[in-house]
């Protein structure tokens, strides 16, 4: 039976030499198809005798086998190379950028206000809103100016047609709020202001934060924790240095000017004070139960310090060029 | 409020350096803006006397000098100066000086001839005068005294920003008077001796107004020379002050209201006709104020008048005709006191006011009439000699200082210490608010110089202020921390900001008061809310629309060659409603240019109306918002939309007018929308369905309808007529050509149909998609496209 292993390595031969699917079933045909070589051997298996016959199988079986191990083994290889292929033909510049659209952003003002509002969040202060075109009540008398106050001097005021004012301050939102909800009261308020002035350190609109807080027992070393702290948190230095300054707003006794110390010398940062009590008595909350302090900030400016802008017009102007670089 | 430092010294003399006196001020309230020296600094420079002045042999334009230094010997000076003359007193820079810009003096040789020196201009010595050339000493200069020594020049000059309610510090004496209660340094009150009158004559004056004028004093003066000239020393402390030498009374007016607080004012006698009235200006009687300005009055404005018309305005400004003049040889001397409410808002009726109103408007001490009016008489008669008559005093109602109360306990509970009673009463006397123990309190009477001691909390501040704001401690009581709310129903501005970005929006911030012609063009608006005072011409009204804004900013990013412009902005619009001003918040986002940034793998098409339509419905989402055509000034008739919700109008989105995008010069239109706020803060709170477990049958309907039907139509009629099973009905094609008519398109849809108990079978498909296309082809002649 040397015939056997003759077929059999003639077919691992021809199995080697094959490249591709189609061929290697042409070679697997041409071996075990029905009038393939092996094949044809096993029919003539019957013309042998009994005791020849399962010996001779047994060898033939084996070589069935081994060509049909060495073929499955071939046709992976084939597989495999391919998948190689038809990977390297379809990689990818993985440098060409990503397609699609892209996110706008928010105006540094409103970064810098809902940075503010997060950190007084944190201190249980909710946010209050009110109108930008104010009576004369709410905007100055209820804050303790009447009419003629040379006080109200202190700030130009733009009027309308009527005789109400654009707010000059977001101070009229906690008179509106402490009307509404009374005491205890614990808010910010942020929102646009106007005054008559133009120039780079003034625009006729700007942004300020008021805050508020009326309970039992708050006091000017409250006023001085909250906001140093604030001020440490916002500029992100516990080494920041802040000083109080007695000062004169007409809604609070004893009033105070923030400063901090930049790399400049000290830097006016807001005004502050406990709230006075003609204030809470125009707003039916009794002074001598509840005590608080307010303080009122410059969005614009906080902006500007936070940022490294110079120019508080730059704010207004509304070129995307410098609008973008916030994203 | 600006002055000299050596002034004040002279009054109060603490043992601190400038900068440290200038940091107690701002500490204790009194800010001080800025410190600015006298003069530069420079050395070695002496007063001269000119003994000898020959011409230089070798140059036309020089003199050859000698000057006597005070040392002995004469010093040889070579000099160009115009005035030299022998005799004169004048600044001598010897060798070894160095004066301003670094220039270092040496002995020299100019032009062969040696020079042992300079004499120096003011403007060399950084105090320009207004002569050309050297600067002219008294005759009395002492020959070698240092010349800063001289001048004062080692001064300081000092500019307070004195608040409204410190009125009592406008002057030298009340600055000192505070330096002095936060030092417990000694205060050297200036000696006011009466003058002795020596006639009798006196002006008869009559208070008309006593609520408004609580005193008044006059002062008759003969017999002056209004020429003479003011004092070199008077002259400096008032240069220093910032105010310019006018002549010898009006300098000595001036000088009494800077050294005491005390507004001063002097008539030329001969111009008063009889005696003096205060009382209400009569309407449109006109003035001619020394301002040069002529005003015409009305019963608003107090006014000093004689007996046929106004003399000045009270407490304002005097007036021409009856001012004094170099030739004035008689004069009226007026020290009175004016209540703060009579003056107040008065210069800005008139639109000007003087150092008189600023002080009288915010209180000048009541008691210091008479003491001012000596003072001033005093330095009338030493300067233009003269003789001074009595002293003539009017009453009205003087203000009263009630007794205020204040308890050591509210104080320490205001302000966080815990300070003795001792410790606050020693503060208050300090600062001349001297105490009395009443039961759990101190009862303490403002003095008259104080207009700012009314209540508790008046007395809190000054021991405060004075106890130091650094030395009160930085501490957060441990109040009862609670929770702010979280509304589910409310969406928070951040989260709507930032969807808004998401969408590729840029916020921009534009100034509420706009030009006139946005809010005819953009919102047809001829009746804007109107500014009195606008500062331009170009924002003079409140706006009603957002999108004049949003077109104004396009317009200057396409100059600043911007390609693609995505805005939006939130803020609040003013429109006139019902007599009142309704103020309510909007958003509004314009996008112009492509709809994608530019990029490799998307072709570039221009952002339409369906694009930012998608974004509109992106920020109302999961709430679907209703489109209906409709109509509006700043948008295309054929490509604008109301949007609603619920049946209400909550904005408006469409591509601009064509009209506009000529007339503001675009390139091409930018879609834009304005949303209210209020309907964008609004959200449902999820309440969850079970979600079916059995499988959802789909089936698509192409259906071809008139170009005039318009899609939402059906899907209205497909919500109206949809069976239970239907949960979902959206038009996916949109398609016009071959096999569909001219004048119709073919609108295709996908219908979900899914049950939650059971599987559905064939025939309930069926049924259920009929039951779509029967109610659409009867609604809107639809019929399917085979």
């Amino acid at each position: 039976m040397t015939n056997v292993d003759a077929i059999l390595a003639s077919g691992l031969t021809a199995l080697d030499a094959v490249t591709d699917l189609v061929e290697l079933e042409q070679v697997k045909a041409r071996f075990l198809g029905k009038s393939g070589e092996l094949t044809g051997l096993l029919k003539q298996l019957g013309t042998l005798a009994p005791e020849e016959r399962k010996s001779t199988g047994a060898i033939i079986n084996q070589a069935k086998q081994a060509f049909e191990a060495s073929h499955n083994a071939r046709r992976d290889a084939i597989n495999a190379q391919k998948l190689e292929q038809q990977l390297a033909a379809e990689a990818l510049d993985v440098t060409l950028p990503g397609r699609g659209t892209s996110a706008g952003g928010l105006h540094p003002v409103t970064l810098t206000l809902e940075r503010i509002s997060a950190l007084f969040a944190s201190m249980g202060f909710a946010v209050a809103d009110g109108p930008e075109i104010e009576d004369d009540f709410h905007n100055f008398q209820a804050l303790n100016m009447p009419a003629d106050h040379p006080a109200r001097a202190m700030q130009d005021t733009f009027y309308v047609e009527g005789g109400d004012v654009l707010r000059t301050h977001t101070s009229p939102i906690q008179v509106r709020h402490m009307l509404t909800h009374g005491a205890p009261v614990k808010i910010i308020a942020p929102g646009r202001v106007y005054r008559v002035d133009s120039d780079a350190t003034h625009s006729p609109m700007f942004h300020q934060m008021e805050g508020l807080w009326v309970e039992e027992g708050v006091s000017l070393a409250d006023l001085k924790g909250v906001m140093t702290d604030f001020l440490r948190r916002f500029f992100e230095r516990d080494d920041l240095q802040v000083r109080f300054r007695p000062s004169f707003f007409p809604f609070t006794e004893p009033s105070a000017e923030i400063d901090v110390l930049g790399d400049r010398g000290w830097l006016e940062v807001g005004g502050c004070g406990m709230v006075h009590p003609n204030v809470l008595q125009n707003v039916n909350i009794d002074p001598e139960r509840y005590t608080g302090f307010a303080f009122g900030i410059g969005l614009d400016r906080f902006a500007m310090l936070r940022y490294g802008v110079n120019d508080l017009r730059l704010f207004f102007e509304n070129d995307l060029n410098f609008l973008k670089q916030f994203n | 409020m600006q002055f000299s430092e050596q002034w004040l010294r002279s009054w109060v003399d603490p043992s601190l350096k400038s900068e440290q006196l200038s940091y107690l001020l701002t500490m204790a309230g009194l800010e001080v803006e800025e410190t600015t020296a006298a003069a530069p600094a420079f050395s070695g420079v002496v007063v001269a006397e000119v003994v000898e002045v020959v011409p230089h042999e070798n140059a036309d334009r020089l003199r050859v000098t000698r000057v006597n230094v005070g040392g002995g010997e004469l010093v040889q000076i070579v000099c160009g100066a115009p005035n030299v003359a022998v005799g004169l007193k004048v600044p001598c820079a010897l060798p070894g000086a160095e004066l301003p810009g670094d220039f270092k003096i040496k002995p020299t040789k100019m032009r062969g001839v040696e020079s042992n020196g300079m004499l120096c201009s003011g403007k060399e010595l950084g105090v320009p005068d207004d002569v050309d050339g050297l600067l002219v000493l008294p005759s009395d200069a002492p020959v070698g005294t240092s010349i800063r020594d001289y001048l004062g020049l080692d001064d300081v000059l000092f500019t307070l920003k004195i608040t409204p309610n410190r009125a009592d510090c406008l002057s030298i004496r009340g600055i000192a008077r505070e330096v002095a209660a936060l030092t417990s340094s000694p205060l050297t009150e200036v000696a006011i001796p009466a003058v002795a009158p020596s006639h009798d004559e006196t002006v008869a004056v009559t208070i008309a107004e006593p609520a408004r004028c609580g005193r008044y004093l006059g002062r008759v003066i003969r017999n002056i020379d209004a020429s003479a000239p003011t004092p070199a020393w008077m002259r400096r402390r008032l240069e220093r002050s910032g105010l310019r030498s006018v002549s010898a009374v009006v300098d000595v007016t001036n000088y009494v209201l800077l050294e005491l607080g005390q507004p001063l004012h002097a008539f030329d006698l001969s111009r008063l006709d009889g005696g003096i009235t205060v009382r209400m200006a009569r309407d449109g009687e006109e003035l001619a104020c020394l301002n040069d300005k002529t005003v015409r009055l009305d019963p608003g404005f107090m006014v000093i008048a004689d007996d046929s018309r106004a003399l000045a305005i009270a407490g304002v400004m005097g007036g021409e005709p009856s001012s004094v003049t170099p030739a004035s040889r008689d004069i009226f001397l007026e020290s009175a006191f004016f209540a703060p409410e009579a003056i107040a808002g008065r210069s800005r009726v008139l639109g000007f006011g003087s150092d008189s109103s600023f002080r009288y408007e915010r209180g000048v001490d009541f008691e210091l009439q008479r003491a001012a009016s000596e003072r001033a008489t005093a330095l009338i008669l030493e300067i233009c000699g003269g003789e001074a008559g009595p002293v003539s005093e009017a009453l009205g109602t003087l203000p009263q200082r009630d007794v205020v109360r204040v308890r050591p306990a509210r104080v320490n509970r205001l302000i966080g210490t815990d300070l003795s009673d001792d410790a606050i009463a020693a503060i208050l006397g300090r600062l001349g608010l001297p105490v009395q123990r009443d039961g759990d309190a101190f009862a303490v009477r403002a003095p008259s110089f104080r207009f700012d001691i009314e209540i508790e909390a008046d007395l809190v501040e000054e021991v405060a202020r004075v106890y130091g704001y650094d030395a009160i401690p930085d501490r957060v009581s441990a109040s009862r921390m609670s929770m702010l709310e979280l509304p589910q129903d409310t969406q928070p501005r951040a989260v709507l900001r930032r969807k808004v970005v998401a969408r590729d929006y840029q916020e921009v911030i534009n100034y509420a008061f706009v030009d006139e012609a946005w809010e005819r063009d953009f919102a047809a608006n001829t009746d804007p809310v109107r500014l009195i005072n606008p500062i331009a011409s170009q924002m003079s009204v409140m706006r009603s629309t957002l999108i004049g804004g949003l077109v104004d900013v396009l317009v200057a990013n396409i100059n600043r060659k911007q390609a693609r412009v995505r805005l939006f902005e939130l803020a609040r619009i003013f429109v006139k409603h019902d007599g009142a001003i309704a103020q309510p918040e909007k958003l509004g986002g314009l996008a112009w240019g492509a709809r994608a940034p530019e990029q490799w793998g998307i072709k570039s098409e221009r952002v339409d109306f369906y694009d930012v339509k998608a974004d509109v419905e992106a920020l109302f989402a999961p709430r679907r918002p209703e489109f209906v055509r409709s109509a509006h000034p700043a948008l295309h008739p054929g490509r604008c939309a109301e949007v609603r919700i619920d049946g209400v109008k909550v904005g408006v989105i469409g591509e601009l007018h064509p009209r506009w995008v000529q007339s503001y010069d675009l390139p091409s239109a930018p879609v834009v929308f304005e949303l209210d706020l209020a309907a964008l803060d609004a959200v449902e709170r999820v309440s969850a369905r079970p979600v079916s477990k059995f499988q959802a049958a789909r089936r698509d309907l192409a259906l071809v309808v008139d170009e005039a039907v318009e899609a939402g139509s059906l899907l209205a009629t497909f919500a109206a007529a949809a069976s239970p099973i239907v949960s979902d009905v959206s038009l996916f094609d949109v398609y016009r050509g071959r096999g569909v008519d001219e004048g119709k398109k073919s609108l295709a849809f996908r219908v979900t149909l899914q049950d939650a108990t059971r599987t559905l079978t064939d025939d309930d498909v069926e049924a259920a998609v009929r039951g779509l296309l029967d109610a659409v082809a009867a609604g809107h002649g639809a019929r399917l496209r085979l």
